[in-house]
């Protein structure tokens, strides 16, 4: 799989049970991305267009950083890849950066803001509080996952904001519960106050989150994942109802405002090629019918 | 041999076809050709000449197939166009060249595309490559999006001697030729990337996954890349949608992400990753080109299809040939309907399309009868699966990048027809990106405008 393509695999990582870190060499890209922004990569002629969000970057290094969860026939196929093994394709930055980058920095000043990661959520939540932090500012950050097993990046996001809480499903670790008893907790009994909550993680995460926000008054951002295939706005795959409009997360995203997001028809639309891909996953591994129905991680 | 008549040409059977992906038309051979050429009266004045956008010299290269010397026939084209196998295959040749041959007066016109088809497969078959330039000058100039447009552009900048960089932002080169047209219409391998090895030949480099506006913008490819000049041919790929009720439901898709997948994912092909729902009862919204390459791509994948069209049959956009041959596979044509709500069943997958029948009325103000709504004819279309072809606008990603780059109300991009310049100095475009979506060889006619321009420009600015 090496030479013939351009874009290395300069290190490989394993974060946790089937959870991979690894930096690519892409020069144009890591020239040019944001925290909050993705990449699409397609490891060979046969392969699909898969998104994942960009998790660190090093310009003079020319790598990006990327981490991901093995759960289907396409990301488990890229976990066979080893450092020194090139993919075919690797496009970006797409999508739009965070919008506290662009908030005047006044303005930004007087937030305080809280990140709330679940899962692999936690991976594009880094790059945002390390930009924070190099600005100048700093954030409190919650890590939920199902057990102690699936926390990552703890120790690397730790060293970027203030306070860093954990929280398990099962109370293997940090306070025993989801993120959202977590939110709550910190709000009505550490007397916490938060401007801006930015939510990064699964789904139905998210929209638990957003629901408990409202309920408080927090202005929550959150990060859209819905199946694309183009990432540049040609073909409405990751249309969302947003505030009753339509949008396409590639490009007027993936970031949005959580209030405004039709989480259920989200749901319901990122599950469209699961049973396809299932019979896939059947066509490749013999007899194995089962197929995960969707993110491992933290289910709040 | 009736010389009112076009030497007909081979097709696979409709029931055959219908179940693969393989190309329809088998266009001509050797001797097919000939005879077709034969039927050209090598007018002093042609008049199809004019109806070409790009002028190729149709006479000259029809008279060296008749006098069997393809490779000089293909030469001859070639100093026109880059891509004369896409657009003999692709081209409305109904109302471009073919709708003037004074042939067509009484009996059919010379088949024109089909001749440029086999002299470019004829080639292309005998390793036959364009000729190359000269040397180089040295000057660089960058080109955005590799569509007909683009390679168009390209192809001519280079064959002046530039240093052509073309980015696109797929991880494939070609546009609608690659992730819209359909393989059993235009073979991807064999037509399309032998086209564009051509234009490589030519010197012209195409850098892949590079998106303008996202990767780099058109003032750094300037300033920091040393580009002198820059050439837009990003197409007009944003799909539109209906804005009706269900429209996000699962199993609506726009024609854009169905072809796509099919297309440049190869999605109906199993040994691809790229997933497709096929669907089985499936409503092609739409009357164009698109409309009829999304339900034929259907019907090749297993679907029963149905295209709902709001105008009448007299009115389809969409290429004769195409219309001829979906009518032919057994895809049935809804006219004077429009949809009104996509119904949704409680998994959130569409479960049928409540549409309103329609009757032609005044002529609007593009001159076509204006379709009005029947009272009282609502009635369900049964369907598992939409597909939306309602046509596409410009991508604003580099409209929206670019300090001092004016577009128009329809988000087109502003430039001079003659020679391509936009409102920004050094910036040139042409094809979809400024007109909106037309047709293949109309953005290589705006390519090659802009080649002129680009060349007048650099000169000046030595
Ligand atoms: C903007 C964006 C950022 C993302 N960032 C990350 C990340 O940083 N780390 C990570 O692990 N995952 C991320 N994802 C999700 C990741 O792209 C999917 O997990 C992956 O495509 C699933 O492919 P699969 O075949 O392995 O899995 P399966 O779950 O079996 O996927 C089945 C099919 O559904 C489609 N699909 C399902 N879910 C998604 C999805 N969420 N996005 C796109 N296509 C989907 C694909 O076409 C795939 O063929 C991101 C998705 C988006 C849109
Ligand atoms: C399904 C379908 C069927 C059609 N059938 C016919 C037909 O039979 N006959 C006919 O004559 N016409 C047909 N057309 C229309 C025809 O294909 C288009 O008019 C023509 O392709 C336009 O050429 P273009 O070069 O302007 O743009 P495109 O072909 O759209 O190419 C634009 C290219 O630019 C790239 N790009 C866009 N934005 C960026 C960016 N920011 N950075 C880098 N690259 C970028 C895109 O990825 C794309 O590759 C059809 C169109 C479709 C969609
Ligand atoms: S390029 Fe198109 S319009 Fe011109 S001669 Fe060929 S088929 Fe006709
Ligand atoms: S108008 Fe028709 S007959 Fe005359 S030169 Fe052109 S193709 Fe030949
Ligand atoms: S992924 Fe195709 S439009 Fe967003």
């Amino acid at each position: 799989m090496a030479d013939k393509y351009n874009y290395t695999i300069m290190k490989k990582e394993s974060l946790a049970d089937s959870i991979y870190l690894m930096d690519i060499k892409a020069p144009r890209v890591s020239r040019h991305c944001y925290p909050g922004q993705f990449i699409i990569v397609k490891m060979d002629e046969k392969g699909e267009r898969i998104p994942l969000t960009i998790c660190d970057y090093d310009r003079e290094a020319g790598t990006v950083t990327i981490v991901f969860q093995a759960i289907g026939s396409s990301t488990k196929r890229m976990a066979e890849y080893e450092a020194g093994d090139a993919f075919e394709d690797f496009t970006g930055p797409l999508g739009r950066r965070s919008e506290l980058i662009d908030m005047p920095r006044g303005e930004l000043k007087k937030k305080r803001i809280l990140y709330v990661a679940g899962g692999v959520g936690t991976a594009p939540v880094y790059p945002q509080v390390k930009w924070l932090k190099q600005n100048g500012y700093e954030a409190d950050c919650i890590i939920g996952a199902r057990n102690k097993d699936f926390v990552i990046l703890e120790d690397r996001i730790k060293e970027q904001v203030k306070d860093l809480y954990l929280c398990t499903d099962d109370g293997s670790y940090g306070f025993h519960g989801n993120v959202c008893d977590c939110i709550r907790d910190l709000i009505e009994n550490k007397g916490k106050h938060y401007d801006i909550i930015v939510a990064i993680g699964p789904m139905i995460m998210m929209k638990f989150v957003c629901i408990l926000t409202k309920e408080l008054g927090i202005k929550t951002i959150v990060s859209m994942n819905p199946v694309m295939v183009d990432g540049t706005g040609m073909c409405g795959a990751c249309r969302l109802t947003i505030g009753g409009k339509i949008k396409f997360a590639c490009v007027d995203g993936p970031e949005f405002d959580g209030h405004l997001v039709n989480f259920d028809e989200a749901m319901k639309r990122s599950q469209m090629y699961k049973s396809q891909e299932g019979r896939a996953m059947l066509r490749e591994t013999e007899g194995d019918t089962h197929h995960h129905p969707g993110c491992e991680c933290h289910e709040s | 041999m009736d010389v009112l008549k076009k030497v007909p040409v081979k097709e696979q059977n409709p029931k055959v076809r219908a179940t693969n992906f393989d190309e329809v038309c088998y266009g001509y051979n050797f001797d097919e050709a000939k005879q077709e050429a034969s039927r050209c009266l090598q007018c002093k004045n042609p008049k199809c000449v004019a109806g070409c956008p790009v002028s190729i010299n149709i006479p000259g290269f029809i008279k060296e197939i008749g006098n069997g010397n393809m490779e000089a026939a293909f030469q001859e084209i070639s100093k026109y166009s880059a891509l004369p196998a896409v657009c003999g295959r692709v081209c409305p040749q109904e109302t471009q060249c073919e709708q003037r041959c004074i042939r067509g007066i009484k009996g059919e016109p010379v088949s024109i595309g089909k001749l440029e088809r086999f002299a470019a497969d004829w080639a292309r078959e005998n390793k036959i490559e364009p000729k190359k330039p000269h040397a180089t000058n040295g000057r660089k100039v960058a080109v955005i999006g590799a569509g007909p447009s683009g390679l168009t552009c390209a192809g001519d900048l280079a064959k002046l001697g530039y240093e052509v960089t073309i980015f696109e932002a797929l991880h494939e080169p070609g546009g609608v030729l690659v992730y819209g047209i359909p393989e059993f219409r235009l073979p991807k391998n064999t037509v399309v990337k032998a086209e564009i090895e051509n234009v490589k030949a030519l010197g012209v480099k195409i850098e892949t996954n590079v998106i303008i506006g996202k990767s780099i913008t058109i003032d750094e490819l300037i300033e920091e890349e040393g580009f002198e000049a820059v050439f837009i041919g990003s197409g007009a790929g944003l799909p539109k949608f209906m804005g009706i009720p269900g429209e996000n439901a699962n199993g609506v898709f726009s024609a854009n992400e169905y072809l796509t997948r099919s297309n440049l994912m190869k999605a109906f092909d199993d040994s691809y990753d790229t997933p497709i729902i096929a669907g089985r009862k499936v409503a092609v919204v739409g009357g164009g080109n698109v409309a009829m390459d999304a339900a034929r791509t259907a019907l090749r994948l297993g679907a029963d299809v149905t295209i709902v069209y709001r105008r009448s049959e007299a009115e389809l956009p969409a290429r004769a040939e195409e219309v001829h041959h979906a009518k032919e596979e057994g895809i049935k044509l809804q006219t004077l309907t429009n949809p009104k709500e996509i119904l949704v069943n409680e998994n959130g997958w569409v479960c049928g399309m409540r549409c309103v029948k329609m009757e032609l009325g005044e002529p609007d103000e593009t001159g076509r009868k204006k379709p009005i709504e029947k009272k009282g004819s609502e009635f369900v279309l049964e369907a598992d699966t939409v597909i939306m072809a309602l046509g596409t606008s410009p991508n604003p990603l580099i409209s929206s990048t670019t300090k001092g780059l004016d577009t128009n109300k329809y988000r087109c991009i502003i430039a001079d027809e003659e020679n391509g310049q936009t409102t920004k100095m050094g910036v040139f475009a042409g094809g979809d990106a400024v007109t909106g979506s037309a047709t293949v060889i109309l953005a290589m006619g705006a390519g090659k405008a802009a080649a002129k321009g680009i060349d007048q420009y650099l000169q000046n600015n030595e």
